[in-house]
């Protein structure tokens, strides 16, 4: 393929991927940020897969066998715990401002300079490598896809990848060191980079999908012809000598890389907006790394079949395939989707180092010397941001060295497990340092340092031996000729692959040394206060500024100034107003700074240039004195106090919230009931007036008329006689009512057979049926059990359902059933009738008192308006239930139960 | 009045108990009485007979007594009909309400028979 149209297209995916962060940063500034969606940030973890996903994975199953998944199973074990760690560490940044792992250990351990510059020292050895790979890749891919070939070419200007490496470091300038806040977030960068992931990982799968299903017939085709390899058994099985020490360990390698690699500390942590966003990426990242290791078997035998004893690099099987296959578009894309992949990880990686060169490196340098930080005080800001330029560049130039002295001969996985290990070495001491609050700063130097010799004399040493940079002498007779001292088999230890051996010595002396010295050695007050901060972050995230112990003297105006230096005016006002709105209390007459201002502003600054630089620029302006780890613990103690109090407050005043809104509700009760009372009052006199109005008008008429005549007087003295029977039975329902509602109503209790309740209520009302003419069938079956209540009561209500009965059914053929049978524990009681029915729609209402009265439309004919009512509470008295079904023009049911096993209080 | 038609007197109440004394006696007093048991029968009376003198409940089902007055004083030639109200609502409000649909007087329930015959004499006399 044309070399300059692959240079072309690569350039123009780069400017592609400039644009589309360009637009991610304005949409941001918009107000309608992407970093706010959980699937970018799990996309944007999938930085994890680099090259070495996209090339090398292919490369060591083609070579090695299953080997390859090892270290994608680590981060899918680690995953889950991600709540547990990361998002600790993530709240621990946050509060802190801490923007790289260097500065995470240094802060952690008292921010402690040398600490910090050793860890970044470490990350630049060890990620340089990494970032050469990709180069390596890179340059690889391109040779492969022109037919050309680069390595012989005049290195630096006369190579390709040397300008690869440039163009990614100004990506990476322009993207990375706009802001000097690291704690800014690279919004733009974080978009593009998820796109990436998405985009090799769709790729890579295309070029799966091709080679399974264009080049074979399918994974069942693949594997069949793979078994006719000579090398099958050995891919697909365990090597017994060392092969599950090298699966465990790098197992155990990847899970810690997952957490602590640079880029993906900055992706995972640093950029993280949202800690909800985990529980997303806590699956989404997982199936990410299984989609995307689907393909990578077939690729690889497909490869071994295709290219059977060719000089084909396994590394390069993925492009190789699709090339030979004269798939020139699919190369082209699958080149890309490797590039991809490649400057995902060498961007991120790079702005992650520069920051750590700047802060934990540079700036420590910068402000410690006093003749320095005098000479550019007004300048740190470019200063620190020209340095974390020429980082960038610097690393990317390192790279590009590396790769082409070491790299070159050494596989993508090989290098990049070199890298892996040398972050390993981190994890001692944060893992500890977030869990344990004893840990020493004594305790993780002597643990990093000695982990990383065992790392550089283990695992660099012989790569330099490999290309003749240090004699073979070393490797086989150990140097000076101590054979215990050989780099493979150190201390007599054989039978292990290079990684695990490395692996096993770096961290057994690492934890040992961190835990040991750490218990033998005494912590300063600084570091005991940060250990207290970053093991309990959950307790202080909410007072920081005031969990921080710190004694001394400082004045406002030289802490003001201190922030315009490194934030600017604009920023160092803005940062000012929102501690006055954290903290209002009022500031001291003598300008003397509140400790919680010096805590905060050292925060701030720690976000620009370092915990520990900013520790130092504090303690520029500060009078500090020495204070006691006793006193730092008291104190602690007291802020511990203190938060427990305002919970305790927010808990009263949550329950006087409550008893306030319960109050206001039982008024609001209260009133209702004051307002159903008079409504009750009203329609009382209302019914009362009624007959009264009726036996007035006609007791007048009687006494005004001697000479009436008598047919005309008898029936008003009927009329009147029946109107004051009325207006009894009114008072006595009301105040049988009364009585229920206030509970004073007694039951006389005893055993009662609902037979007789029945044969009795209907006795009552026979003469009134005769006179209606209705026909009435009482079906109750015989020998019910007898039930605990009150006999007349219960007549009481069956009269009253009845007579209702009798008054609705139909006027003509009225027909009126009573039955009575035992059912489920209870007796149940119905009556039923065939008039005009009810309106579901009121079935409930009904019972309610003078419901009938209130609504006039369905007025029935006489009755109280109470009965129902009063029914209601007899039934409920016992333990019962009443209700009616019923539809308009299909009659009603009137139905009680009664429990056989009542239990009712003889005085109800 | 003796020289013109016999006054027409419609009595309005859904309570037999109560339309029966007063329909006695409207009879009694040489009126001629018509009787309504809801306010779609009053009504109806209203636009067939056209009384001079309407006694109204007001609670009744269907129709209230508000609305067969308004109804009658929507019609210009019962302008000069005399409406009186007799209810067992007895609140300021009930009673204001009814003197604002329009009625000439608003007697409260219980009330006395002979009062009420003053009334109606007073009120179609004037």
């Amino acid at each position: 393929m044309n070399y300059w149209l692959v240079i072309g297209v690569s350039f123009f995916y780069l400017a592609l991927l400039f644009g589309l962060a360009s637009w991610a940063e304005r949409r941001s500034a918009a107000g309608r940020s992407f970093v706010g969606n959980p699937y970018i940030y799990a996309l944007s973890m999938a930085v994890y897969c680099t090259a070495w996903t996209y090339y090398g994975s292919v490369g060591r199953a083609a070579t090695t066998g299953l080997g390859y998944l090892a270290i994608y199973i680590g981060p899918t074990l680690m995953a889950p715990l991600w709540w547990v760690v990361l998002r600790k560490i993530i709240r621990i940044c946050k509060v802190q401002r801490i923007t790289t792992i260097a500065d995470f250990i240094s802060s952690r351990y008292g921010k402690n300079i040398t600490l910090g510059s050793i860890v970044t020292i470490i990350c630049v050895l060890g990620i340089i490598p990494y970032i050469s790979i990709q180069l390596k890749a890179i340059a690889s891919s391109l040779d492969l896809l022109t037919g050309m070939n680069e390595v012989g070419r005049s290195p630096l200007f006369g190579d390709t990848s040397f300008y690869i490496a440039l163009g990614l470091g100004l990506f990476t300038i322009v993207y990375g060191t706009r802001h000097v806040e690291a704690t800014e977030r690279h919004e733009g960068m974080v978009t593009a980079i998820a796109f990436e992931s998405l985009f090799k990982l769709v790729i890579f799968i295309v070029a799966g999908v091709f080679v399974t299903y264009g080049v074979f017939n399918g994974f069942g085709d693949i594997m069949q012809q793979a078994t006719q390899l000579p090398d099958f058994e050995r891919l697909m099985t365990f090597d017994n000598e060392s092969g599950f020490s090298q699966w465990f360990w790098m197992v155990v390698l990847s899970m810690l890389a997952i957490l602590f690699l640079p880029r993906q500390f900055q992706v995972a942590v640093v950029e993280n907006v949202n800690e909800q966003h985990l529980n997303k990426a806590m699956w989404l990242f997982p199936l990410y790394l299984f989609a995307i290791n689907i393909f990578v078997l077939p690729i690889a035998f497909g490869g071994d079949l295709l290219f059977n004893g060719a000089n084909v690099d396994a590394d390069m099987f993925v492009l190789a395939i699709p090339l030979s296959e004269g798939q020139s578009l699919l190369a082209l894309l699958v080149y890309l989707g490797g590039f991809s992949a490649a400057t995902s990880m060498v961007i991120v990686a790079t702005i992650a180092m520069s920051v750590m060169i700047s802060n934990n490196l540079v700036m420590p340098l910068l402000v410690g010397v006093p003749a320095i930080k005098n000479r550019y005080q007004n300048q740190l800001t470019k200063l620190l941001l020209f340095s974390r330029r020429l980082g960038i560049l610097v690393i990317l130039l390192l790279a590009y060295l590396y790769y082409k002295g070491v790299a070159e001969y050494y596989s993508l996985v090989e290098v990049g497990l070199v890298s892996f290990a040398a972050v390993a070495q981190f994890a001692p001491a944060i893992i500890g340092g977030i869990f344990w609050k004893e840990g020493t700063k004594n305790g993780a130097l002597a643990g990093i340092v000695v982990g990383a010799a065992v790392w550089f004399y283990t695992l660099v040493v012989p790569s330099m031996v490999g290309v003749g940079m240090l004699p073979s002498s070393i490797l086989e007779q150990g140097p000076l000729g101590i054979a215990l001292l050989k780099p493979f088999e150190l201390f007599g230890l054989q039978g292990m692959d290079y990684i695990s051996h490395a692996m096993f010595w770096s961290m057994f002396l690492n934890v040992g040394l961190y835990i040991g010295i750490s218990i033998l050695s005494k912590q300063t007050s600084q570091e005991r206060n940060q250990a207290e901060v970053f093991v309990d972050i959950f307790k202080y995230s909410t007072v920081f500024e005031s969990s921080i112990v710190w004694k001394g003297t400082a004045y406002i105006p030289d802490i003001k100034s201190l922030l315009v230096n490194f934030l600017g005016e604009k920023k160092a006002e803005v940062a000012m107003k929102a501690y006055k709105r954290k903290y209002p209390e009022p500031e001291d007459e003598s300008g003397k700074a509140d400790p919680k201002l010096v805590t905060y502003a050292e925060k701030l600054l720690s976000g620009v240039i370092g915990s520990s630089s900013a520790r130092i620029m504090v303690s520029s302006v500060v009078k500090e004195e020495e204070i006691s780890i006793d006193e730092v613990l008291n104190i602690l103690k007291e802020s511990q106090q203190l938060i427990s109090i305002n919970n305790e407050l927010r808990r009263k005043s949550m329950e006087l919230r409550r008893a306030t809104e319960q109050l206001r509700s039982a008024n609001e009760r209260l009133k209702q009931l004051d307002e159903l009372k008079d409504e009750f009052l009203s329609t009382v006199t209302h019914e009362l007036r009624t007959p009264l109005t009726s036996i007035r008008a006609l007791s007048e008429i009687l006494y005004d008329n001697p000479e009436m005549e008598r047919e005309d007087q008898e029936h008003f003295l009927q009329t009147i006689v029946k109107e004051s029977e009325r207006l009894t039975r009114l008072i006595t329902q009301v105040l049988d009512l009364e009585r229920f509602e206030s509970g004073k109503q007694k039951l006389n209790l005893g055993p009662v057979q609902i037979e007789e309740v029945v044969r009795e209520s209907v006795e009552a009302l026979e003469q009134l049926v005769q006179e209606k003419d209705i026909d009435l069938v009482v079906d109750v079956q015989h020998n019910l059990p007898a039930i605990n209540g009150d006999k007349d009561r219960l007549i009481q209500v069956l009269v009253n359902l009845i007579s209702n009965a009798i008054k609705f059914c139909n006027p003509e053929h009225g027909r009126i059933i009573v039955s009575g049978y035992y059912i489920d524990g209870d007796i149940k009681v119905n009556v039923v009738d065939n008039g005009k029915g009810i309106d579901p729609e009121f079935h409930k209402q009904i019972f309610d008192k003078f419901y009938q009265a209130q609504n006039q439309n369905i007025r029935k004919p006489e009755g109280s308006g109470l009965g129902l009512a009063i029914s209601k509470k007899i039934i409920e008295s016992h333990q019962g239930r009443i209700w009616v079904e019923s539809e308009l023009g299909k009659g009603s049911k009137f139905s009680f139960v009664l429990p056989v096993k009542v239990n009712v209080p003889a005085n109800v | 009045m003796s020289t013109r038609e016999k006054l027409k007197v419609l009595v309005v109440d859904d309570e037999p108990s109560i339309l029966m004394p007063l329909e006695f006696l409207m009879r009694k007093s040489g009126y001629q009485v018509f009787v309504a048991r809801n306010g779609t029968e009053a009504m109806e009376s209203v636009d067939k007979e056209r009384p001079d003198v309407v006694l109204l409940d007001i609670m009744m089902p269907d129709v209230d007594g508000y609305e067969v007055c308004r109804h009658i004083r929507g019609q210009e030639d019962m302008s000069g009909a005399k409406v009186i109200f007799m209810s067992a609502k007895t609140k300021d409000a009930d009673i204001k309400k009814g003197y604002d649909v329009g009625a000439d007087l608003y007697i409260p329930k219980p009330f006395s028979t002979r009062f009420l015959m003053e009334k109606i004499k007073e009120l179609t006399q004037s």
